[in-house]
């Protein structure tokens, strides 16, 4: 019966990958508002900080609480659709905040 | 006998292929949910800027505020895990608990969010002062509505597990709610690294 459902239902991960996402995911948020909080570093640099800490940590949510990976079937079916979302976003964010930026610059100069 | 047996194989194939199927057509969900959420970052990175005179992130972010927030919602990441995990264990009273957790601490985050937004109304600083307001309102806001949805969700499904157990078919709404919520916090990941860290820092 329990084997019933959990073929049912993907395998059973147990508790470790959520651990191990957790205390990454800990990690990867304390040092970000301690940078920013404290301002160690310059301007520059602590918001280039932020953002690869940003980046790294939603990867560890995708793997680590999010199963996404590139071995089991359904987790690859998963991240060849996330990879093709994120693929969208960067063209719909990255693209609207070009145009709008050079359209501002065009305007005050 | 023998087309009975293969119309038990085709049932319980069949049934497999729809928890599956089912996961992964809300996992398809998430990702047009993914382009809303996008939209909205877009429009707060082109309105951020336009204060008219009013406050700026700098100005009304509270990161030591902001901070626990994203405690609560982390904590409630991997006390879902422990639910989804007692779920796929057949453990009614582990989901109950880690789930009614779960609950608790998104309700914490709800909480504490509705307090800021209320705050901020008080001191004239609401969704109208300005373009920046209307933005961050709208996007955080929106983020926040969904953890709402999120909760009123797991409240149903609690009901769920305690009256029905845990069949297949409940273990499977388990199994979306977590995709959702973990979802979420990725979400308030990108949330409190470009509105806020990002707004104090300029």
């Amino acid at each position: 019966m329990s084997q019933h459902e959990q073929a049912n239902h993907g395998h059973d991960h147990g508790v470790k990958p959520y651990v191990i996402g957790f205390i990454l995911a800990v990690i990867l948020t304390v040092i970000p508002f301690w940078l920013v909080m404290d301002g160690v570093l310059s301007k520059g640099a602590t918001l280039w900080t932020i953002v690869i800490m940003a980046v790294v940590q939603i990867a560890v949510h995708l793997k680590y609480f999010l199963h996404l990976s590139f071995t089991t079937e359904d987790g690859r079916l998963n991240s060849f659709t996330f990879l093709f979302s994120a693929l969208i976003i960067v063209l719909v964010v990255g693209l609207s905040v070009w145009i709008i930026y050079a359209s501002n610059a065009m305007m005050m100069g | 006998m023998s087309t009975s047996v293969m119309n038990h194989d085709a049932h319980g194939h069949e049934h497999h292929d729809s928890g599956s199927t089912t996961l992964f057509g809300f996992w398809l969900y998430l990702m047009t949910d993914c382009l809303l959420f996008a939209s909205v970052f877009a429009t707060y990175a082109v309105l951020f800027m336009n204060t008219a005179g009013g406050p700026s992130g700098h100005d009304i972010f509270e990161l030591d505020y902001v901070l626990i927030e994203t405690f609560a919602l982390l904590f409630s990441s991997i006390t879902y895990g422990f639910a989804m995990i007692g779920a796929q264990r057949g453990n009614q009273r582990a989901t109950l608990l880690w789930l009614a957790v779960t609950f608790v601490l998104g309700a914490v985050f709800i909480g504490m969010e509705v307090n800021e937004f209320s705050h901020l109304i008080h001191e004239g600083f609401g969704p109208q002062r300005s373009a920046f307001l209307t933005a961050f309102f709208s996007l955080v806001g929106m983020h926040g509505l969904h953890v709402t949805a999120g909760l009123i969700w797991m409240a149903v499904l609690m009901l769920e597990v305690k009256k029905r157990g845990l069949k297949p078919r409940t273990v499977t709404r388990v199994g979306c709610l977590s995709l959702f919520w973990h979802f979420l916090d990725v979400v308030w990941i990108c949330v409190f690294t470009v509105v806020y860290l990002m707004g104090a820092v300029s």
